[in-house]
């Protein structure tokens, strides 16, 4: 499956003609770990603890078994289940630029109306180049609707109107599409603020859910973003894209277990189908 | 995040000031910091690897000079390998060929090619010549309108692409659409792909042998990480790239993509992306990268007038 492409196996090879778990070892598991992009500290730290135990682990299956573990340890969380929801749902979409942020929600809306849901997604990416546009393919392809301005206005006023929208129409779902930006820029960082402030104007206690867009084939800076984001604006998820390349997406893990933040999606082509919700069991099994 | 790499060494090499030579023994602590440098700094786990060999055959036996610690002595070298990696000056656009010339811009999704295709048209400009930007990516949506507005608001003409034409088709007619126009120089923006993706790749090769531009920039961008080393790799087999441009910039990523791309493919990087706007377009400094690189910022300029 294309999922399996997420960081992919290595510890059986590593294990072949009856090795021990020596530090010729340990050093070729640093290379898997650090090549998928895990990171030197969570390597580390996942190569210290295994070699704490290296007098259990004898074959391949218990280096994957306590391996798996450690991992765990690091991904899974309780999402929780979508009965719970709000009606409407606001949902801002945040991250740098290029991640993936409007393809993603073209996928989500996707999702969302096979479902019977009613999605209104709203065009807050007023900057860039026929940011608009390119959303309002993604409405027509989903069948939800859209609400944008003109280009260069101000996207707080936009998401304003998007979520008027939503409770004039009876909507289900609002998902805000938002300009990437780097987590450097203050100013920009501001902005973000501005839009969740006015979506409280309508609801009170809105945006109910913030998702970070990180794409997979990014390094270490990953963590930084990841860390100012939920610093200005406080992200609920991240979806990982881009996982149909080879770049394994390791950075997640640090993102996760440093922000206590659940991985809640993976993109895994450019296509409406190709979004998947995150299974840590099988992250972790491709990993190894 | 990161504590300055000059500090550490320092720190670590402190015992041996005062003392004479560097050797096997008193540096492998300050290698282990060069590494790890490197590796959160993104440089690819092989590339760091030879590359700290390197340093090392270097270090060993070096005088460590009057006016520097050991750790600034150790930085030193890593700095001046670095900077043998990296190149030495900066490399400029192709243009070479009979005119209209073409520049083709390839890479993953979302690195920033529609945006750089802008950025060189306005650099073209100023250099006096006249460009003309190619929409060649009927795939993403909005990305043919998505250039067609920058070439609007640079005020560049831009060849009329539609969604259902063909991008190979659309490379070898904006040839002549070019010269009707009075321009000089093709900006051909490809579509972003994987470069796993085959058919996709076979795509750009067949633009490549329908136009042969003068120069083939892989657009990467500058947080990339481990896999920097592959997709370089795989552009530049298949089309023999004639260089970089680095993306994202002005971010507070280390960049050591830069480091793995030059490693496995030797390509210069020709210029780096520092912002959204199109005017946010430098051409690329080898000697900054490395510091960028290794966090190191302005220490590098202290020791260099050491
Ligand atoms: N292969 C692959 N490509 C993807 C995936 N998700 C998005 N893309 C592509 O990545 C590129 C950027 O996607 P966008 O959705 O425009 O990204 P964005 O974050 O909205 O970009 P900005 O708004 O410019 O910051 C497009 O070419 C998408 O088709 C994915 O999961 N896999
Ligand atoms: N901060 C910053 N953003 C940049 C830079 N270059 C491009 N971008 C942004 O990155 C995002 C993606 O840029 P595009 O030019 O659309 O990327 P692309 O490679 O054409 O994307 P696809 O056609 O989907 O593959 C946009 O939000 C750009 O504004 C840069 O140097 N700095
Ligand atoms: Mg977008
Ligand atoms: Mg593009």
């Amino acid at each position: 499956s294309k999922t399996r492409n997420a960081l992919s196996s290595g510890v059986d090879a590593l294990f072949k003609g009856g090795r021990v778990l020596d530090d010729d070892l340990l050093e070729e598991l640093e290379e898997l770990l650090i090549t998928s992009d895990v990171g030197v500290r969570t390597t580390m730290e996942i190569i210290e603890t295994l070699s704490e135990k290296a007098s259990e682990i004898s074959n391949s299956a218990e280096l994957k078994a306590a391996l798996k573990a450690l991992l765990l340890e690091r991904i899974s969380f309780d999402v929780p289940p979508e009965e719970t929801m709000k009606k409407p749902h606001v949902m801002m979409v945040v991250g740098v630029n290029g991640v993936g942020k409007t393809t993603t929600i073209g996928k989500l809306a996707t999702r969302f109306v096979r479902e019977g849901k009613k999605v209104i997604i709203v065009a807050g990416d007023t900057f860039r180049a026929a940011a608009s546009e390119q959303l309002t393919v993604w409405a027509d392809r989903s069948g939800a609707d859209i609400v944008r301005h003109k280009d260069n206005s101000d996207p707080a006023a936009v998401a304003f109107d998007g979520v008027q929208a939503a409770v004039s129409r009876n909507a289900d779902i609002v998902i805000i599409d938002t300009a990437g930006r780097l987590h450097t820029k203050k100013n920009l960082m501001e902005e973000l603020k501005k839009i969740r402030r006015s979506v409280s104007k309508t609801i009170e206690d809105g945006p109910h859910e913030t998702l970070m867009v990180v794409d997979a084939t990014t390094g270490q800076n990953a963590l930084t973003q990841a860390q100012l984001f939920h610093e200005a604006v406080g992200i609920d998820g991240v979806a990982l894209t881009k996982l149909d390349g080879t770049a394994k997406g390791g950075i997640v893990i640090g993102i996760t277990s440093t922000l206590g933040v659940p991985l809640k999606y993976i993109g895994i082509g450019e296509q409406a189908d190709d979004l998947r919700p995150f299974d840590a069991e099988e992250f972790a099994d491709a990993l190894l | 995040m990161f504590d300055n790499l000059t500090e550490k060494l320092t720190s670590v090499l402190k015992d041996l000031r005062g003392h004479g030579k560097l050797t096997e023994k008193n540096i492998d602590g300050a290698l282990k910091e060069v590494r790890m440098a490197l590796l959160e700094a993104d440089v690819h786990y092989k590339v760091a690897k030879t590359f700290v060999g390197e340093v090392k055959e270097r270090a060993l036996g070096h005088e460590v000079m009057e006016s520097l610690t050991p750790g600034q002595q150790v930085v030193k070298i890593v700095n001046d390998s670095l900077a043998d990696l990296m190149g030495s000056s900066h490399e400029d656009l192709v243009l070479a060929g009979e005119k209209p010339v073409s520049v083709m811009l390839t890479g993953l999704q979302g690195s920033g090619k529609t945006t750089t295709a802008g950025k060189l048209a306005l650099y073209l400009r100023k250099k006096g010549r006249k460009p003309f930007l190619v929409p060649a990516d009927v795939y993403r949506p909005a990305a043919i309108d998505q250039l067609k507005k920058l070439a609007s608001q640079l005020d560049v003409p831009v060849f009329d692409s539609e969604v259902g034409m063909d991008p190979v088709d659309i490379c070898r007619s904006a040839r002549a659409a070019a010269q009707q126009n009075g321009c000089d120089t093709l900006i051909l923006d490809t579509a972003g792909r994987l470069h796993v993706d085959e058919e996709l790749m076979a795509e750009l090769v067949r633009i490549k042998s329908e136009v042969t531009p003068s120069d083939i920039l892989l657009v990467a961008d500058a947080m990339t990480g481990q896999d920097a080393v592959n997709i370089a790799k795989s552009f530049d087999g298949a089309l023999d790239l004639g260089g970089v441009v680095l993306t994202k910039m002005d971010g507070d990523a280390r960049g050591g993509a830069a480091l793995s791309i030059k490693a496995v493919t030797g390509k210069p990087i020709k210029f780096i992306g520092t912002g959204e706007k199109s005017s946010a377009l430098e051409p690329f400094h080898p000697d900054r990268m490395a510091s960028r690189i290794l966090g190191m910022g302005d220490t590098l300029t202290l020791i260099e007038k050491a």
